[in-house]
């Protein structure tokens, strides 16, 4: 028990270390370590999960409660959430401040000019490669695709898109 | 622009917004509810302020979004501020995952067509995240530089899959040359 909670401590620490461009690039390693190395779960349970944390509120990236939980109960899942948090919720702390005491310096005003394009570029980045990793289905495909024109474009709610994606894909496999 | 120190947020208040956030984000797309809720509705930072955090967020490692309420708590707030952002951006979704786990632990597999609908709630979501960087583009990206700055980073990481920090590298000085030296918007 306390073998796996350091396992799992010592996992998610590394790799929330390693996950520059947000969680979902270090996904495909924690899918490895968790149902090839250590051998918590199964590949399909893995998948379960990630379905499960990415439809649930909040960050994606709670899935490594719920690995912390199969591996070792509430325990495992509190190591594995301050493990994953902490490191790089110290890092960003220890940026903002810095950040902040620059207050109206022109380096600042230059700097967040510069940084303006740069995470619109991420945010594309980051939205092909997960679709690429997470998505088979050329109606998933359509479903995003659709979604970033709806959303860019209109003013319809994100509640109303989340159901009507959802029932996209129930019909899509009722018809399939 | 603006002194923000005039209409710092109580801790409360920080805490509620980003419980909202929270909340809203089925299947994710966080950084659009983010944006909605601190620029739009609340008017703690402004629309660059937002970006350059986000920039930031996404730079450092970690989760971008968990890194993005953790650095507007700061500024906000410092320590208190952060800790009341990431509480409440976690706390509820922390609950319901952990629910949902032991849910589904319990039943040994879960329900065909509650995966479905799921996978079709991350696909939108995803779009989402894609939409809000159209529109973002749409406001920000008025002139060439920064477009084919974005363009490159957009291309080089997402399609063909080179290291983001070696993308940086690259893009990051030019991003800064075109900022310091290039037209003024």
């Amino acid at each position: 028990m306390i073998a796996t909670l350091l396992k799992l401590f010592w996992l998610f620490a590394i790799l929330s270390m390693l996950a520059f461009g947000g969680g979902a690039g270090v996904m495909p390693d924690i899918q490895r370590a968790a149902v090839e190395t250590y051998r918590w779960m199964t590949a399909k349970e893995f998948l379960d999960m990630f379905a499960i944390s990415r439809a649930a509120p909040g960050p994606g990236s709670l899935i490594v409660l719920l690995i912390g939980q199969k591996a070792a109960g509430l325990p495992g899942a509190a190591v594995s959430f301050v493990a994953m948090f902490l490191p790089s919720c110290l890092v960003v702390h220890a940026l903002a401040r810095f950040w902040h005491r620059a207050g109206q310096a022109a380096w600042r005003e230059t700097v967040e000019r510069a940084l303006a394009p740069v995470a619109i570029g991420l945010t594309f980045a980051s939205g092909l490669a997960l679709m690429r990793s997470t998505e088979s289905e050329y109606v998933q495909y359509g479903v995003t695709i659709a979604g970033a024109g709806v959303f860019a474009f209109t003013r319809i709610g994100p509640l109303y898109m989340l159901a009507a994606g959802a029932g996209a894909m129930l019909l899509a496999r009722l018809m399939a | 622009m603006a002194n923000r120190e005039v209409v710092r947020p109580t801790l409360l208040s920080l805490f509620l917004g980003f419980a909202h956030i929270g909340m809203m984000s089925f299947g994710g797309g966080l950084a659009a509810w983010t944006r909605r809720e601190v620029v739009q509705t609340r008017g703690w930072l402004t629309e660059q302020q937002f970006l350059s955090g986000y920039a930031l967020s996404q730079l450092v490692p970690g989760a971008t979004n968990v890194n993005l309420a953790v650095f507007i708590g700061t500024q906000m707030r410092g320590v208190p501020g952060a800790l009341a952002c990431f509480l409440g951006l976690t706390a509820l979704p922390v609950a319901i995952v952990l629910g949902a786990g032991a849910l589904y632990l319990g039943t040994h597999g879960g329900n065909v067509w509650v995966g479905v609908a799921l996978s079709g709630m991350g696909a939108v979501a995803l779009g989402m995240n894609l939409g809000l960087g159209v529109r973002l583009a749409i406001i920000n990206l008025r002139r060439i530089g920064p477009a084919l700055v974005t363009l490159c980073i957009a291309v080089g990481i997402g399609v063909l899959r080179l290291p983001l920090p070696v993308v940086l590298a690259v893009m990051m000085p030019i991003s800064l040359a075109i900022a310091k030296w290039g037209r003024p918007v």
